[in-house]
């Protein structure tokens, strides 16, 4: 049997991650994808485009305006339910977890949703590793910055080699029980108090 | 020290947290022995699914909501209690500029009476129909609020019928003001700050409040996962003792600046401080230069405001009914009425010996003047509560009640 391929609709304000999704859902065979990053006319979207399934992040605060139009017959030809019965808890937990809810026209069997929710929640998952990633990346480099310039004090005021003014940070963190860029940032921010040329 | 409970409880960034983010920041729920988490939330579906799946134990709700959970009107609905009431009153209706000048040529004054404005709004719908114009749009927060239901039942009192003369659209508070500025809509129902912040734009007026239409009414709860609280109830207790005395620190005027500070702050509401005076003081800017002082517009302590009234819940279910969200039946009855938990409240609150209300339910709009209630020896206000329109809200009488509101609604 020929089945209808399945339409389905992302509402992500995050150009990035709704690319990801995107992409995703093409790979898996899904032609039929289309993309809304602001929820400005979405009523008439969802009329035109008449999804089968809606994919959209938690953190959009719009979900209850959606919610409340999925009820409302005249907006939608079809009812729109959230994706996943109260049967399937290990779903909805990994799915919250990951950020993402999705919901799906009334009747629609399970096992036709659950690869889009899985993929969806995947993608998720992987676009939060990478951002959070991508921010111990940026503030590994500040703290390199920031030591850099705490060495390159200690240096100068107190006459000591850069591999003694490390040593002189990191003894010095390691009394106090904080991180070294702390240590290097008080530092920072003491010498610039003492001397406005320093900092 | 390890504290002896911990609980996860979630929030939207509306000013009506405030005693859940007190009982965090000043230190109640520590002294308690409670490690109170909280996460800021972005809508309330997001609640109802991080109560549902046991990421909250607990959290801010609209007051409507957990009953709404109960009787299966939302998808994810988990059995949630309300064992404490976050504060009355504290939302106000905003309409744009060219409504209000519509309305004050049918006659509205920036006075905030209910009766005055609405039968202005009326006469300027009905102008506008026979023009041929589209209805006004409004906005609430969410179908099942007292925002929606506040502003149905003002309407409807009026002689305006809100599911056909009107739109009502759902948008979230923040964005209220810039869809009213854009003309996406007209007017909306939202809780403080969030008029006061059209009205320093210059976008919109206050047109009336929640206070003016049902003094001392409800509005946001803690709403509590069930299977927790009855799995937890030394640590739910602990907590509704330390929410009193949040609740009373964030009634105290002397406390305004800390808590206005306390609330701008990034992690709660990011707005100044500024910006939450209205609510404290209840002196609204009401646009035009008009300004007025609203006694009783938000209560977070006073009035026993924490007291989960089963009255209330059922008030909520009268017009989840009047509305069309739920039918009418025995078994939908008992839902809306087992919601609400004073019993809860009670007992954690006994061993502080504090007053307490005589009863778990009340007659509604029945005290025309602040009257002494409660346990003996200590000193309770209740009141005055009443409706605008006068009507009397007997949750004994609530077949009577609905079948008349019906009525009222037919004859619009």
């Amino acid at each position: 049997m020929i089945r209808k391929s399945l339409t389905v609709l992302v509402i992500d304000e995050n150009h990035i991650r709704a690319s990801i999704i995107e992409a995703g859902l093409r790979e898996a065979g899904h032609e039929q994808v289309t993309v809304v990053h602001d929820v400005a006319g979405i009523a008439r979207r969802i009329a035109e485009i008449e999804p089968d399934v809606i994919v959209i992040d938690l953190e959009n605060p719009n979900r209850d305006m959606l919610e409340n139009m999925f009820q409302l017959s005249r907006v939608v030809k079809r009812p729109i339910a959230m994706f996943v019965d109260r049967s399937d808890q290990a779903s909805i937990e990994a799915a919250v977890a990951a950020g993402v809810s999705a919901y799906v026209v009334d009747g629609l069997r399970q096992e036709r949703v659950k690869p889009i929710l899985e993929m969806a929640i995947s993608r998720f998952n992987a676009f939060s590793r990478m951002a959070r990633e991508l921010e111990e990346a940026r503030s590994e480099l500040e703290d390199r910055k920031v030591i850099d310039r705490a060495k390159g004090i200690l240096m100068r005021s107190r006459g000591v080699s850069e591999d003694a003014a490390y040593t002189l940070l990191r003894k010095t963190a390691m009394n106090q029980n904080r991180k070294i860029s702390e240590i290097a940032q008080s530092l920072v921010t003491a010498a610039g108090l003492l001397d406005p040329g320093e900092s | 020290m390890a504290a002896e409970h911990q609980i996860n409880a979630g929030f939207i960034p509306l000013f009506d947290s405030a005693v859940l983010v007190a009982a965090r920041e000043i230190g109640f729920a520590a002294r308690e022995g409670v490690d109170l988490t909280l996460s800021r939330e972005t809508s309330w579906a997001n609640i109802r699914d991080r109560i549902a799946i046991g990421h909250f134990d607990l959290a801010h709700m609209l007051g409507p909501m957990p009953i709404a959970c109960n009787l299966g009107l939302t998808p994810l609905a988990s059995d949630t209690i309300v064992p404490f009431s976050l504060g009355l009153g504290g939302n106000c209706v905003t309409v744009s500029n060219v409504v209000w000048a519509g309305m004050a040529a049918h006659g509205a004054l920036p006075d905030l009476d209910p009766a005055r404005a609405g039968k202005a709004l009326g006469a300027l719908i009905r102008e506008r129909a026979n023009a041929g114009r589209d209805p006004l749009r409004f906005a609430v927060v969410h179908p099942h609020s007292g925002h929606n239901y506040e502003l149905r039942y003002w309407l409807a009192a009026c002689g305006i019928d809100p599911s056909r003369e009107i739109e009502i659209v759902i948008v979230p508070p923040p964005f209220m003001a810039d869809a009213l500025a854009a003309g996406r809509i007209d007017g909306y129902c939202a809780g403080e700050p969030w008029n006061s912040v059209s009205v320093a734009a210059g976008t919109g007026h206050i047109a009336t409040v929640k206070a003016a239409i049902w003094r001392t009414s409800p509005e946001k709860v803690v709403g509590v996962r069930k299977a927790w609280a009855e799995k937890h109830p030394e640590a739910l207790s602990a907590l509704l003792r330390a929410l009193h005395h949040a609740a009373r620190w964030c009634q105290d005027p002397a406390n305004r600046g800390e808590l206005a500070a306390l609330m701008a702050q990034p992690a709660f509401l990011g707005l100044h401080a500024a910006v939450q005076m209205p609510i404290l003081s209840g002196h609204l800017q009401l646009g035009g230069g008009a300004e007025r002082t609203v006694e009783d517009f938000f209560l977070p302590f006073d009035k026993a405001a924490n007291f989960p009234w089963k009255s209330h819940a059922l008030w909520f279910y009268t017009q989840m009914v009047r509305w069309g969200h739920v039918a009418h039946t025995p078994e939908n009855l008992a839902i809306a009425r087992d919601c609400y938990r004073p019993d809860l409240y009670r007992s954690a609150l006994k061993p502080l010996g504090v007053a307490l209300p005589g009863a778990n339910s009340k007659v509604e709009g029945a005290l025309a003047s602040a009257t002494p209630v409660g346990s003996a020896g200590a000193s309770l206000v209740l009141g005055p509560d009443g409706f605008f329109d006068g009507q009397i809200f007997d949750p004994d009488e609530i077949d009577a009640y609905i079948a008349g509101q019906k009525l009222a609604r037919a004859e619009a």
